[in-house]
């Protein structure tokens, strides 16, 4: 268990990088607190596993340091650091049984073999793979390997640190729910300093402390979920948590009110922007409201998704997207309200506090 | 349109797929809804002719292509594990298949260009496909499926390794590609979720069998049977059993809750009573609700949402809320149902009361 | 993942099947037709039964020459194999040095058999040859003409220089389809060097090898052309393999009889060695 550094990190895979976009990594700096839990989240190619493998020590960082509990470990290898790490797609040595899988990590630094049965034996519990123990993994299904490939990140008890890059992608949600919840208690039981790649929000927000959120190389916003989904700081974040993702607008503020195109809104606060900035009202698909007052919209199509129905509308010669109750009614005249206390505003795309 | 008859598999002492018929439109998109093993990817193999079926026939607009070789036929796959060259460049990856089939270099670039900018590839086009992230090897592979302009397109639980918002995008353009093209698309997903968002019809699997088929919400929203609903179900779905005399849902003669007006013409007896986690709640969403007590086993936060797993009368159950509720385990709580929104299964599992508007798939 | 049974397979494969009756099949009972008559020319035959078989296995001569054979492809793999693998395993991945390597790999399977030969008759003589020359300026007394173990040496150095590259290579095209998540798994569970041998790459090359085995095996055990352009058998008998007796037999004494009969147990021998080869290898990959 660590708490660990990231100092100016800049990462490019090419030789002799010049230009920013020459860099996967652009500049991280951020610290991982002892024990905490966090989901990495963020669009596909930003740098969310280039970043985990510079934490493991499988790749070496262009520029900058990594500390683990304040020791330089920059030039460390992989083994030295003594981190887990489970992989985007499941690595299973086939030629031998599930349990020697799982007990390889274990065997490799010489623990006990009692400890190692009993570590084992838990785990393979835990991902339900038990009438399984003594069977070659070759022939396995593409989840059954990845489950294996999650227990062998999650059998060592003394690591620093457990970094796990999608690890419950192709296992059937039923399952996830399961695994996660035993996730969950492991973190409780060992206090493992985690963090956990993932595309999906769920499973990000249920399993989290901290939420980060990349995009293209660069972190944006660090938070609990709740921050991130009411008060993202950047329009990507409100665009990418979420779905659908916060409906951004263009405006022009008025003192404490804004314009829409023509649609008048008022404002709880009275946000101080710089001259020439762009700027922009965020609002999400949730709190806006449709009934039969407030402003006019065109209603294009109407998504019914179950639990709730999503409708696609142009309002102030936008698209706009409205969530509502699947037993909710769309009027013959719609007109649409936003919540005052969700409308966040925005100055070249960072979000301009009102109380802060 | 593709045509199953009667089809079956069995491999040596074990059926992967049970007696199945099913019928897919031209320029159709079809789900394939269900967890692992469920016989999602056999059904597909077998669609494209990579095995040949045990019994059955499959025709393609009217001919019989039971036996013909997927080399033979115009069908497109990818894989949950996808497969790239890894000697070649993004962008030949994607034009391999029109260069087996032989068309003009103009064509070729104009195609290439086209998916790769679909599926956001375009700044990686002269990279091989080792150099690139997780997902955007994944995309190659699809771009490569999309180029090649199949009449049937098979993709095994193809986003998978996507990030949510490009899934978002794709569930837009894709069923759009193909209706354009007027290929037939099969999209196999283990999640509900991605299966009401990408519409069309869904066809649950279960232990492989197709349950029901039909357009996707109104499998969702009147399920035939138990099995169909809780594969249609994540969270997984609520149940209880509870025998309706008169006005009332009892178990050992205590009533538990009122029947609602959809289904007070069922007959009194024993039914299994389902229903989704997000009409169970703590606040009364309604004058009719029911009100129940109950326990609770742990809340999982998932951002704007909570997860509140309960024991209550007797059954595990989970409640989807909105906001945020961190509540301590072994609380004892009150809580509503949406007595609205309760379903009825008989003891052989098919659904009593409310019609079954989507035809059903025989599963022998 | 099952394969699609289909019965035309069959048809493609007869090609094949015609092709190998007519360039193995009816040579093969040719020889079986001498090895069990006999001939004093004039085309004259008589009836021999096992005779010939009879006559080979008896004498000293065959049981000499298996055994050299026997201990010629023991030393030829167990040098070549792990030498193979040890130069695939140290060779680049990616970069400029991987073509390099390939050409460099190839060039002594592309020169021809009997060029081999030749080349290093010529290069261990003492008087013009290099390598010769050189080891005799050290002191070193070699000379693969009269001394037994120095014609050993050359053949085996030979062979070696000659075919090890075939392992090298299959092992290599094994080697690069590993993913590269394997290694960095392995990196974050601690293998050892020995363990990311041991249970990622062997069982990845495990196929390829036993076809350099099996190829490696049944080349050594028909060596023919070295030791006949090199030594032509000796010192003595001392590199009189089968096939170098087999020829001196039917060419040499005109033995066309025991010389059938002799080449068709050879043959046999092979068959019977590379089906057990096979059958262990295998079965062992279907247990553990
Ligand atoms: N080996 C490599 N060589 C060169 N560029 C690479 C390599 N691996 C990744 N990249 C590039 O670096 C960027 C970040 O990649 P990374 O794998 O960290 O993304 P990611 O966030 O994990 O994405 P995904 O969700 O798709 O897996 C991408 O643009 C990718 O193309
Ligand atoms: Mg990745």
């Amino acid at each position: 268990m660590a708490r660990i550094n990231l100092d100016h990190i800049r990462h490019a895979y090419g030789p002799n990088p010049k230009k920013p976009s020459d860099y996967s990594l652009k500049e991280v700096h951020h610290e991982w607190n002892d024990g905490g839990a966090y989901a990495l989240l963020g669009p596909s190619g930003c740098g969310k596993t280039t970043l985990l493998n510079i934490i493991s020590g499988l790749l070496q960082p262009s520029e900058g340091k990594i500390l683990f509990d304040g020791k330089d470990v920059t030039n460390l290898s992989t083994q030295d650091r003594n981190i887990a790490q489970v992989f985007q797609f499941p690595v299973i040595y086939d030629t031998m049984t599930v349990y020697d899988n799982l007990a390889f990590p274990l065997r490799n630094r010489h623990v006990p073999e009692a400890e190692v049965d009993r570590r084992v034996k838990e785990i393979i519990e835990m991902i339900g793979l038990s009438d399984r123990a003594k069977k070659r993994a070759q022939g396995l299904t593409a989840d059954q390997k990845q489950k294996i490939s999650l227990g062998r990140g999650l059998v060592r008890s003394d690591v620093s640190a457990i970094l796990f890059d999608e690890p419950l992608t192709v296992i059937d949600p039923h399952m996830k729910w399961v695994l996660r919840s035993q996730l969950k208690r492991l973190h409780k039981q060992f206090g493992f300093t985690m963090v956990y790649v993932t595309h999906d929000q769920t499973e990000a927000l249920t399993f989290a402390d901290k939420v980060v959120v990349m995009y293209d190389g660069e972190i944006v916003q660090i938070g609990t979920p709740a921050e991130l989904f009411e008060k993202p700081k950047h329009t990507f974040v409100g665009y990418f948590i979420g779905s659908p993702g916060m409906n951004v607008l263009p405006a022009r503020i008025d003192g404490s009110s804004v314009d829409l195109d023509g649609q008048k809104v008022a404002l709880s606060f009275a946000p101080k922007i710089a001259a020439g900035a762009k700027t922009e009202l965020g609002i999400r698909p949730e709190f806006v409201r449709l009934g039969r007052e407030g402003m006019p919209v065109t209603i294009s199509k109407v998504e019914d998704i179950g639990r709730q129905k999503i409708v696609r509308a142009s309002f102030a010669n936008r698209p706009i997207a409205i969530v509502v109750h699947e037993d909710g009614e769309i009027p013959a005249e719609p007109k649409i309200t936003f919540d005052p206390n969700a409308i966040n505003i925005y100055a070249n795309s960072w979000r301009v506090g009102g109380e802060a | 349109m593709l045509e199953l008859k009667n089809i079956t598999k069995v491999v040596g002492a074990d059926t992967h797929i049970h007696p199945t018929d099913l019928v897919l439109e031209r320029g159709s998109l079809n789900v394939l809804l269900g967890p692992t093993l469920s016989g999602k990817t056999s059904l597909m193999r077998l669609m494209a002719g990579l095995d040949k079926p045990t019994t059955g026939t499959i025709t393609f607009d009217g001919k019989d292509v039971t036996g013909v070789r997927v080399q033979d036929r115009s069908v497109a796959m990818v894989y949950q594990q996808f497969i790239n060259y890894p000697a070649m460049t993004v962008y030949e990856n994607i034009a391999s298949p029109m260069r087996i089939s032989g068309k003009d270099a103009a064509t070729i670039d104009r195609e290439v260009r086209k998916a790769a900018e679909l599926m956001k590839l375009t700044p990686y086009l002269e990279r091989t496909p080792l150099n690139l992230s997780g997902g955007q090897q994944q995309r190659t592979a699809l771009a490569r499926a999309i180029v090649k302009n199949a009449s049937l397109v098979l993709l095994d639980e193809p986003l998978a390794n996507l990030d949510y918002k490009l899934r978002e995008e794709l569930r837009e353009e894709l069923p759009k590609l193909f209706a354009a093209s007027g290929s037939i698309f099969v999209y196999a997903t283990t999640e509900p979720q991605e299966a009401l968002l990408l519409g069309g019809n869904t066809a649950t699997l279960s232990q492989g069998r197709i349950s029901q088929f039909g357009p996707t919400i109104s499998v969702y929203r009147k399920p035939a049977d138990i099995v169909t609903a809780k594969t249609f179900a994540d969270p997984p779905l609520n149940t209880i059993d509870l025998v309706k005399s008169g006005d009332a849902f009892e178990r050992d003669g205590i009533t538990v809750l009122p029947v609602p007006a959809h289904l007070s013409g069922i007959a009194d007896g024993a039914y299994t009573i389902a229903f989704h986690p997000h009409h169970l709640s703590l606040a009364r969403p309604h004058q009719t609700a029911a009100t129940l007590k109950a326990r609770i086993i742990i809340s999982e936060i998932a951002g704007s949402e909570s997860f509140i797993h309960v024991d209550c009368a007797g059954s595990r159950w989970v409640m989807l809320e909105h906001g945020i509720h961190d509540i301590e385990p072994d609380t004892a709580i009150e809580l509503f149902v949406d007595t609205r929104h309760l379903m009825a299964f008989g003891a052989d599992g098919r659904a009593i009361g409310g019609s079954a508007d989507s035809h059903t798939v025989r599963g022998a | 993942m099952e394969k699609t049974w289909n019965n035309k397979a069959w048809f493609m494969v007869l090609p094949v099947l015609v092709l190998v009756a007519f360039s193995a099949v009816i040579p093969l009972m040719t020889v079986v037709n001498y090895s069990v008559q006999d001939t004093f020319g004039n085309n004259e035959f008589f009836w021999a039964g096992t005779d010939w078989f009879i006559q080979v296995l008896q004498s000293d001569r065959f049981w000499d020459a298996l055994t050299r054979n026997l201990i010629f492809s023991a030393i030829i793999l167990t040098i070549e194999i792990p030498l193979g693998i040890l130069i695939a395993l140290n060779m680049p991945k990616t970069g400029f040095g991987v073509p390099v390597c390939l050409v460099l790999m190839s060039l002594p399977l592309l020169i021809p058999w009997n060029v081999v030969g030749t080349i290093w008759q010529v290069f261990g003589r003492v008087d013009i040859g290099l390598l010769g020359y050189t080891l005799a300026a050290l002191g070193i007394n070699y000379n693969y003409v009269n001394n037994v173990f120095d014609a050993w040496v050359t053949l085996i150095v030979m062979d070696i220089w000659h075919w090890t590259s075939l392992v090298v290579l299959l092992c290599y095209a094994g080697l690069v389809s590993i993913p590269d998540a394997y290694y960095q798994a392995a990196k974050i569970d601690g293998a050892s060097r020995w363990a990311v041998f041991r249970y990622i790459q062997l069982p990845k090359m495990k196929r390829v090898l036993l076809i350099a085995f099996l190829l490696r095996f049944m080349d050594s055990f028909m060596i023919y052309t070295e030791p006949f352009v090199v030594t032509g058998g000796g010192p003595g008998n001392a590199t009189t393999f089968l096939s170098i007796d087999l020829v001196k037999t039917a060419i040499g004494q005109f033995d066309l009889g025991p010389a059938a009969a002799l080449s068709l147990i050879y043959f046999l021998i092979i068959l019977l060695l590379s089906w057990i080869f096979y059958t262990v290898m295998t079965n062992s990959d279907a247990q553990s």
